[in-house]
C-alpha cells in the first residue's frame, strides 16, 4: 500500500506526536515519560518519508544508519526487516531512539523539515528497536569467523560498548573492563530511568554478551590492572573511559551538607537506585526547595529527578537565556510540563549554610546578555546591584565535567592535551601503537551517538591494524 | 561474585573476612582500600585492605557492622559471596624510614592502621602502637601488631584492659619524653580522635598522617562526594587520599559531611513518603 502513495499524499500527512505519560502523574514517578508509537502511527509516520536519493538524513547521523531504507520497511509493515537494517549500523538502537538529539542531527537536515516538520526519525528508530526487543530474541547479526585476536576495551559506556560490538561482529575476541559494578557508563549512572529505563540498557548489553563480548565489571584500569598489562595481554585496546570528573563552582559554601555534584546526585539515584525505598539502600536527600545550577541535559535530568523525589520547588538557575541552553529541546519542554521552574540570566555567587552545617540558601546575581564571545554566544554580564538570595535545602551543581586523570595519569606514554583529554588521530589512534580512544575522554562532554561513532570508527581502524599485524606476522 | 573463604569474629560486630579477589590481591599496596557491595540492593561500602596474599589471590577485610549494608557483609558465611569488590583504590601509604613511629588506632581504626603499621615496620621503622577502645572486648589486633612492633600500649575508656583513658594520654607521654619520643605519627580512628592527635603533635612539628573515611560512592574521583578540605584546597579522598597530612585536614568539615545521612529530627533523608 505504501508504494502507492504519491509524494503529495506523503506531504499531506502530519508529523506524529509521541504519546507521553501525563505530566502531573509522571512528576511523581520514575516510569518512562515517552510511551512509544503504536504500529499504525509508526507506519503512517514512515509514509511521510520521501525516500530521497541524496539521503541528507544519513549524512546527519554520526553512525550512518540507513535511515530511508529502514523507514521504507516500516512503511511496509516489515518491522523485522527494519530492525535488521537498523542493527547493521547501530549496536544500541533502543538507546539512541531515546536519547539522541535528533533535532540537531538527522532530523535537522531531513528534507521534509525544509517546509514543515522533519520525519520523526528518532521516534521510528525507537519504535523499531522496541519492536525487535519484544518480538525477537536479541541479536540477529551473526559474528564473523573467529580471528584469534584479543582486544580490550576500557569503559562500558556507549563508546566502549559500540566498539566492543563492532569488533565482536568482525570475529575478534573482546573483553570490556568497567570500573563500576554494572555496565552502561552514563546510560547507567547518569541518564535517569524516566528517560532511559535501565532494562533497555540491560537488554542492549545482553545482546553484546550474546555476540560473545566478555564484560568484566569492578575493574578500574590504572588501579586494578594497568594499561601496560593490557598491552601485554591483548593485541589492541580501545579506551573510552568517559569524562567522569565533576566540576564545582568554586564559590564559598560548596561543602555544606545538601550540596551535590550532578554526578553524585544522579549516581545515587540511577546506579544505586536511591529512589527505590528500603533499608540498606543508598540514601539521597529529598529537598523541598532544590536549586540546580546549569542548562544542559545533565541539569535537566537532575532537576526532573529532584521533582520526582518530592521537591515542591525544583528550580533551574542558568547564566544565559533558554536559547543558549545546551539541553535538548525535548528535555526543556518536559521539565516545564512537570513543573520545573526556570530562572534564567542568574549567576551563582555564594552558598549559605545553617549552624548545623546544612545548606540553607544561595546568593545569585542577575545577568544580561552582552557582546558575543569567542563561541559566538552572547556573553552574560552582571547587572550591578542585582544580588538576591534564594532559599533552598538541596543544591545540585551541573555545570559540566572534565577528564578524569585516574587512567591517563597511570599511563605516562599516553598523550593528552592540556585539559587532560586523550589526543587521537582521525581514526582514534593514540600516541601508543595499538591503543585507540574515543568518546568523552577525547571530545570532552559530548553525546551518546558521537561516542558511538568514535567506537565504530576505532573498531574499523583496530580491525585494519590487526589485519596488518597478521600479514606481517 | 567474590567468594568469602573465611569469616572470623574479632570483637562484637567486628569481623575479619578473607575474600578471593586475585586482581586486587596482586595490585594492592598498603594504605589502599576496596569498595564492597554485598548484593544488588546494598550500598557501596569502602573498606581498607587489611592484608593480602597475592599468591593465594586473597585479601582480608575487617568490617564493623554499623548499618544494614555492613551487617549484610559481615553476615556472609565462609562459602558465601560478595557481589562486588573493586580496587585497590586510593593512593598507597607513603613509606619511608622515619625512625621511631607512633601508630595510634582508635576502635575499628586499628584495622585500617594494621596494614600501614606492618609496611612501616618492614621499612625498618621502630613501631610504638597505641590501641584505644571502649572496653576490653573491643581491643583488636593486639597480638598481630605486637609481632612487628617494639611496643604495644593498650588503653580502654573503662580501664577493663590496659591503661584507663584515651589514646591521647599515651601519646602525650610519648611527646613529653616519658615514653620514647616519636619521629612520626600515624593515626586512624574516629574524627575527634584524629583531630586531637593532630593538635597534640602540631606544636612539636612532628609529621603526622591520618587516614580519612568520608562517605564515598564510586571511589574513582567521579562523584566528588568524598571531598575534604586539605590546607584550604578541595581534595577527593578516594583518589587523592585516603591518607593526608593531619596538620592540613579540616576535621570540622569532615565531621559535618559524615553526618549527612544520619537521621535528623526533620527527617531529610528520604526513606520514602515520609521524607520531605
Ligand atoms: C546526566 C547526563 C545526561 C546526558 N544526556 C544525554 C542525552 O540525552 N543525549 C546524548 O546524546 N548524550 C547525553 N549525555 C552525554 C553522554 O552520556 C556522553 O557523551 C556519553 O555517555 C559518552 O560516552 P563514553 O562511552 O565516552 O563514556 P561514558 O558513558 O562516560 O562511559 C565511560 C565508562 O568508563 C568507565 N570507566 C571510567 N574510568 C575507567 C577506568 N579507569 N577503568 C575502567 N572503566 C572506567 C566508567 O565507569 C563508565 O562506565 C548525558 C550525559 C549525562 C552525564
Ligand atoms: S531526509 Fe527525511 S524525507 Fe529524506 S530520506 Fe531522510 S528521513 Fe526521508
Ligand atoms: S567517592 Fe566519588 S569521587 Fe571519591
Amino acid at each position: 500500500m505504501a508504494n502507492k502513495l504519491t509524494p503529495k499524499d506523503r506531504l499531506a500527512i502530519e508529523r506524529v506526536h509521541m504519546p507521553e505519560q501525563d505530566s502531573s502523574q509522571r512528576a511523581a514517578n520514575f516510569s518512562e515519560v515517552n510511551l512509544g508509537l503504536a504500529e499504525a502511527a509508526a507506519i503512517r509516520e514512515a509514509q511521510r518519508c520521501l525516500q530521497c536519493k541524496n539521503r541528507k538524513c544519513v549524512e546527519g547521523c554520526p553512525v550512518r544508519v540507513d535511515i530511508p531504507e529502514f523507514i521504507a520497511k516500516v512503511a511496509q509493515g516489515d518491522f523485522a526487516g527494519a530492525a535488521e537494517i537498523l542493527q547493521r549500523r547501530n549496536v544500541l538502537p533502543a538507546v539512541c531512539g531515546r536519547v539522541c538529539p535528533q533535532e540537531t542531527q538527522c532530523e535537522l537536515v531531513c528534507v521534509r523539515g525544509l517546509k514543515g516538520s522533519p520525519v520523526a526519525i528518532g521516534h521510528l528508530e525507537r519504535f523499531v528497536a522496541d519492536w525487535a526487543m519484544t518480538h525477537q530474541n536479541g541479536q540477529i547479526i551473526a559474528p564473523a569467523a573467529a580471528t584469534g585476536f584479543k582486544v580490550a576495551v576500557v569503559g562500558a559506556g556507549p563508546g566502549g560498548l559500540t566498539c566492543a560490538g563492532e569488533l565482536a561482529r568482525l570475529g575478534h575476541q573482546v573483553t570490556v573492563f568497567e570500573a563500576l559494578h554494572d555496565p552502561g557508563g552514563v546510560l547507567r549512572y547518569g541518564i535517569p530511568e524516566f528517560r532511559l529505563p535501565k532494562r533497555i540498557v540491560d537488554y542492549e548489553v545482553g545482546n553484546l554478551v550474546k555476540l560473545g563480548v566478555n564484560i568484566q565489571c569492578n575493574v578500574v584500569v590504572g588501579k586494578t590492572i594497568t594499561l601496560e598489562q593490557i598491552r601485554r595481554q591483548f593485541d589492541a585496546c580501545f579506551v573510552a573511559n568517559g569524562a567522569g570528573l565533576p566540576v564545582f563552582l568554586k564559590i564559598s559554601g560548596e561543602d555544606y551538607n545538601g550540596v551535590y555534584s550532578a554526578n553524585e546526585f544522579l549516581t545515587r539515584v540511577n546506579l544505586m537506585a536511591a529512589w527505590k525505598e528500603g533499608p540498606g539502600r543508598t540514601p539521597i536527600i529529598r529537598g523541598r526547595n532544590v536549586v540546580v545550577i546549569g542548562g544542559g541535559n545533565v541539569a535537566m535530568d537532575a532537576v526532573r529527578t529532584a521533582r520526582r523525589l518530592g521537591a515542591q520547588h525544583a528550580m533551574i538557575f542558568y547564566r544565559r537565556t533558554e536559547a543558549e541552553m545546551p539541553a535538548r529541546v525535548e528535555e526543556i519542554k518536559h521539565a516545564k510540563q512537570e513543573g520545573v521552574e526556570f530562572h534564567l540570566l542568574e549567576s551563582p555567587l555564594e552558598i549559605f549554610g545553617s549552624d548545623d552545617g546544612w545548606v540553607s540558601g544561595m546568593k545569585f546575581q542577575r545577568m544580561q546578555l552582552g557582546e558575543p564571545d569567542a563561541s559566538g554566544r552572547r556573553r552574560p554580564v552582571p547587572i550591578p546591584g542585582s544580588e538576591h538570595t534564594v532559599e533552598c535545602d538541596v543544591v545540585v551543581v551541573a555545570v559540566g565535567a572534565q577528564a578524569n586523570p585516574l587512567l591517563t595519569g597511570s599511563a605516562p606514554d599516553l598523550e593528552v592535551n592540556k585539559w587532560g583529554y586523550i589526543e587521537v588521530g582521525p581514526d582514534g589512534a593514540t600516541s601508543i601503537p595499538g591503543i585507540y580512544a574515543g568518546g568523552d575522554i577525547v571530545r570532552g562532554s559530548a553525546t551518546v551517538i558521537l561516542a558511538m561513532g568514535d567506537g565504530k570508527t576505532a573498531a574499523e581502524a583496530i580491525d585494519g591494524y590487526l589485519r596488518k599485524l597478521r600479514d606481517k606476522g | 561474585m567474590f567468594e568469602v573463604l573465611e569469616n572470623q569474629t574479632l570483637a562484637p560486630s567486628l569481623h575479619r573476612l578473607t575474600v578471593r579477589a586475585p586482581l586486587v590481591a596482586a595490585a594492592r599496596q598498603p594504605g589502599q582500600f576496596v569498595i564492597v557491595r554485598k548484593d544488588e540492593q546494598g550500598e557501596r561500602i569502602p573498606l581498607t585492605i587489611a592484608d593480602a596474599d597475592a599468591g593465594a589471590g586473597t585479601i582480608r577485610l575487617i568490617v564493623q557492622a554499623i548499618g544494614p549494608s555492613t551487617q549484610d557483609i559481615v553476615a556472609t558465611p565462609a562459602g558465601g559471596a560478595l557481589r562486588d569488590v573493586v580496587g585497590p583504590l586510593g593512593k598507597p601509604t607513603h613509606l619511608q624510614k622515619w625512625g621511631k613511629v607512633a601508630c595510634v588506632g582508635g576502635g575499628v581504626g586499628t584495622a585500617v592502621l594494621y596494614p600501614l603499621a606492618k609496611a612501616l615496620a618492614q621499612r625498618g621503622n621502630e613501631l610504638y602502637v597505641i590501641i584505644g577502645a571502649r572496653s576490653a572486648p573491643y581491643v583488636i589486633l593486639a597480638d598481630e601488631l605486637a609481632e612487628f612492633s617494639k611496643q604495644v600500649y593498650v588503653i580502654t575508656e573503662d580501664g577493663s584492659l590496659g591503661r584507663k583513658g584515651l589514646v591521647t594520654a599515651v601519646l602525650a607521654d610519648m611527646l613529653s619524653g616519658t615514653l620514647p619520643r616519636p619521629d612520626a605519627v600515624f593515626a586512624v580512628g574516629p574524627v575527634p580522635m584524629m583531630a586531637a592527635v593532630a593538635e597534640q603533635t602540631r606544636p612539636h612539628n612532628i609529621p603526622t598522617m591520618v587516614s580519612l573515611n568520608p562517605i564515598m560512592i564510586d571511589g574513582t574521583g567521579m562523584c566528588g562526594g568524598c571531598r575534604v578540605k586539605i590546607g584550604g584546597q578541595t581534595k577527593f579522598a578516594c583518589v587523592d587520599g585516603p591518607e593526608f597530612d593531619a596538620h592540613q585536614v579540616d576535621f570540622k568539615g569532615l565531621a559535618n559531611r559524615l553526618k549527612m545521612y544520619q537521621p535528623r529530627q526533620d527527617c531529610r533523608i528520604g526513606l520514602g513518603k515520609e521524607g520531605r
